[in-house]
């Protein structure tokens, strides 16, 4: 960026309130904003840092619920706080677009994904059907989406995330205009399709010279996409600089805590010598119906120690979990417990088998009923497989709630809806102990948490572990996060094991080619990351690793 | 599509079955009826040799399986036998009055049906307006009021003091068809107030409940206008539910509407069945009930299709 390009968007003093518990409360205190035109702005902070409220206000847009208290938003002239709904109504898909986090939730299920992109340029008479429908397959062919000139007349489902990530990004294309709103456009992708969407959207910004706004919390991401930075946190700027200064040199400590997130390593252990395995998977099939989705899986988990299961999504991760847990009886294969073969389905299981093994859950939220007070959920499993009642059963709760660091005066009586989501992930925890297991099988328990919140996390679990000599199966696809607590690693593929070894082994060279290309996918702080592996791989391949 | 043809086979096997643990139900509570035909017909007076002899005329002396078989052997190829009362043949009793039922539901539901999803999804355009709410009130209103208290309001507004349709819907067979129409529009109008409340809200809580989906909020991010977000991106995704209630109204229209048809003195189904228990005239009991049920496994049966073909999932498989 060396000449100053015209100013494209002001945004000055911006106030935005939200309202909840009957009164309007402020949730963005007043932040500027410059973007000129064909610059990309990286917006990076936590969830809650109103990084997408303000990314919808360039848009003059306010959820329900939300609305624009105050400050002004200028597009190109135009000040959008003080225009007609009818008018900025105008703005939107022609000249300002937005790419959602979802792709897959944000297409409409019913309508076939050209139909889709040429909504816009049709009502907006920029261009007639059939020549916005060519343009759509041009767009798809420039985003490198398979079969470009059939793969719109596909619905929404019988697409995959990657590709409808970029078909939602060819479709903010469809009339060119001046700015984009990315918001977490790759949150929701495995790294090595997260490549290509990255690389994808990055090309066209460049090619039509579009202004942006990219909205993430992952740094390494928002370091290959914006020439400058702005940090939020709860509604106010902590920072902005240009993408390189700011790498090298934060200058506030709430940036530098950002940066230094994954710092938490713990030492690996090595695999006890004498001792049987708490869980050992030997030679697992298993098939929903006629799908075979795991192939010949065997791995063991020792106590006390971490196992982290890794692979992208659809495979077999999670379903390994449930023929552990029972829910998926397999079709061949057994799974021992300290040496004792489990009954291949739950039901037949005795109660105390089923005490040894427990789960915490991605998703808190869905995963703790709304309506049931934090005590009740966890003494459920205290009373059930303890036999607690009373004053026991009290003290027992109020034990578990101080082993996850919640105040139980304060928490004991709390509904889930009240809490944080690392509080509410702390409680489905908490259940998980309640039971007393030897063995807990940890299902993407971070990916839906902030970086900061999810290393918390990662501490907790690692002192129970060592407190009460747990043995984890740490289910995720996130290797930053392997790297940092785990003590082996089991590789999956399409429902096979890859690889499996000590941490330390499958992180060193030479990789099975596959563990190579999970690895090299993990985004880096570096800028020029991004480039330098897509010339290493070649262009035209990338798109091509991550559908196999 | 092959997949929505076996869905749907199933399904209609299902329906049979259901029908006939219903046929048994059916002929289980009419054994239950206090009283039978013998003793109906021939009075207090009747000796017990006459009773008897009336019963092993009409077969009536038989087990109850026995004659709960030869029953269902008729009932499967449309012979429900003769009715005891008259002697002629059920399904030739049934039959026109079926068909006035039927004409008086498809006269209701071809207006109730097209203006309940219109003001559902004006009302959801609209949602917390004064339109909304003087909507809701006057649907409410009328699904709460007694069908027959609807009736004598309308005969009182519509025919009594104003004269534009007549009280009175009887048919008689050399009308022309808009003459049906005018005689019948009372009773009509009667059930479309009576079913229009359930369809309407459905329609509306069916597209709310769509509003806060990403794909929504992404459609007015294009840009896309109020009245279409409603219409093309929230509607298309919300027909299963709305398909469900209009099949249960349907089933409704043909099967609930006894009380309509006495106050309009309208010659259809329901009318015949209460007769007909009255009479302890059983094989036309049977029938009827037969009938109404088969109604009813056929609308759902017509909804669960509805829903499925309208989900993009099933109709395009990967």
């Amino acid at each position: 960026m060396t000449e100053k390009k015209e100013i494209l968007l002001k945004i000055r003093d911006l106030r935005i309130e939200g309202y909840s518990d009957e009164k309007w409360i402020e949730i963005v205190h007043g932040v500027d904003l410059t973007l000129r035109r064909g610059e990309v702005m990286g917006l990076i902070g936590e969830s809650g840092a109103g990084k997408s409220t303000i990314g919808l206000a360039a848009m003059g847009f306010a959820r329900d619920g939300c609305r624009i208290s105050g400050g002004s938003v200028e597009f190109d002239g135009l000040e959008l706080t003080t225009t007609a709904e009818e008018d900025l109504r105008a703005l939107r898909g022609n000249r300002i677009a937005y790419v959602a986090q979802s792709a897959a939730a944000s297409f409409n299920p019913a309508h076939k994904l050209i139909d889709q992109h040429t909504e816009a340029p049709v009502y907006y008479r920029i261009r007639k059907r059939m020549e916005a429908q060519e343009d759509a397959m041009e767009l798809y062919e420039r985003l490198r989406l398979p079969n470009p000139r059939e793969i719109g007349f596909r619905y929404p489902h019988q697409v995959s995330g990657g590709q409808l990530q970029r078909a939602m990004t060819a479709m903010a294309m469809a009339c060119r205009p001046d700015l984009i709103i990315f918001d977490e456009p790759t949150t929701a992708l495995d790294v090595t399709t997260q490549i290509e969407v990255l690389a994808a959207i990055r090309d066209i910004v460049d090619q039509f010279n579009t202004a942006a706004i990219y909205i993430t919390h992952d740094l390494a991401v928002v370091a290959q996409m914006a020439d400058t930075i702005k940090v939020l946190l709860k509604g106010n700027e902590v920072e902005e600089a240009p993408t390189a200064e700011m790498l090298e040199n934060p200058k506030e400590e709430y940036t530098k805590s950002l940066w230094a997130v994954r710092s938490f390593k713990r030492p690996q252990k090595p695999r006890p010598t004498s001792e049987e395995p708490v869980v050992s998977v030997q030679n697992v099939d298993a098939a929903y119906g006629p799908v075979k989705v795991l192939d010949d899986v065997s791995f063991d988990v020792y106590s006390g120690m971490t196992v982290a299961v890794v692979g992208e999504s659809g495979s077999g991760k999670s379903t390994t979990a449930r023929v552990i847990t029972g829910l998926l009886p397999p079709t061949t294969g057994r799974v021992l417990f300290k040496g004792e073969e489990l009954p291949p389905n739950y039901r037949s299981r005795t109660k105390d088998q089923l005490r040894q093994a427990q789960m915490i859950y991605q998703m808190a939220d869905t995963a703790l009923n709304p309506k049931v007070q934090i005590h009740e959920i966890i003494g459920r499993p205290a009373q059930f497989y303890g036999g607690l009642k009373g004053a026991a059963l009290k003290s027992r709760i109020d034990e578990l709630l101080d082993l996850i660091e919640l105040e139980p005066a304060k928490y004991f009586h709390r509904y889930p809806p009240e809490l944080s989501g690392g509080q509410k992930q702390r409680i489905g925890i908490a259940r998980a102990l309640a039971a007393e297991p030897t063995f807990i099988i940890c299902d993407e328990v971070t990916s839906a948490l902030d970086q900061l919140v999810a290393e918390g996390i990662l501490k907790l679990l690692d002192r129970l572990q060592k407190e009460l000599n747990l043995a984890y199966m740490f289910i995720t696809h996130d290797l930053a996060t392997v790297r940092s607590i785990a003590d082996e690693v089991v590789v999956m593929k399409q429902g096979k094991v890859v690889e499996q070894g000590p941490k330390d082994v499958m992180f060193t060279p030479p990789h099975h080619p596959y563990t190579d290309l999970l690895l090299s996918s993990v985004p880096e702080m570096d800028p020029n990351w991004l480039t330098t592996l897509l010339e290493e791989r070649g262009v035209d391949n990338i798109g091509e690793a991550a559908d196999k | 599509m092959k997949d929505v043809l076996i869905i749907v086979l199933k399904r209609l096997g299902l329906g049979l079955i259901t029908l006939f643990v219903i046929s048994i139900l059916i002929f289980g509570a009419v054994e239950l009826l206090p009283g039978d035909i013998a003793e109906a017909v021939l009075g207090q007076g009747a000796t017990e040799e006459n009773v008897a002899a009336m019963r092993k005329q009409l077969g009536l002396d038989r087990p109850a399986p026995v004659r709960y078989l030869d029953w269902l052997s008729g009932a499967v190829v449309g012979d429900f036998g003769n009715s005891l009362v008259s002697g002629s043949n059920v399904s030739e009793v049934i039959a026109p009055r079926f068909a006035n039922t039927l004409f008086l539901a498809a006269y209701a539901a071809v207006i109730a049906v097209p203006l309940a999803i219109i003001l559902g999804v004006i009302v959801a355009l609209l949602r917390n307006s004064v339109f909304d709410r003087v909507a809701n009130v006057l649907t409410l209103t009328s699904i709460s009021s007694p069908e027959f208290f609807l009736g004598y309001i309308l005969i009182l507004y519509l025919s009594v003091k104003t004269g534009y349709f007549p009280a009175i819907a009887k048919l008689s067979s050399d009308m022309s068809l808009l003459e049906v129409l005018h005689r019948t529009f009372l009773p009509a109008l009667t059930m479309v107030l009576v079913v229009m409340a359930h369809m309407m809200r459905m329609t509306r809580a069916a597209i709310i409940n769509l509003l806060a989906s990403p794909y929504i909020e992404m459609a007015r991010l294009k840009g896309t206008p109020a009245w279409k977000v409603i219409v093309k991106h929230a509607l298309p995704n919300a027909w299963a539910p709305i398909i469900n209630v209009v099949a249960l109204n349907l089933a409704y229209l043909i099967t609930g509407v006894v009380l309509v048809e006495v106050v309009f003195v309208y010659p259809g189904i329901g009318q015949l069945l209460v007769d007909a228990v009255t009479k302890r005239d059983f094989p036309v009991v049977q029938a009827c009930c037969l009938v109404f049920a088969a109604t009813f496994i056929l609308l759902n049966l017509a909804a669960d299709v509805g829903s499925i073909l309208t989900n993009p999932r099933l109709r395009h498989p990967k």
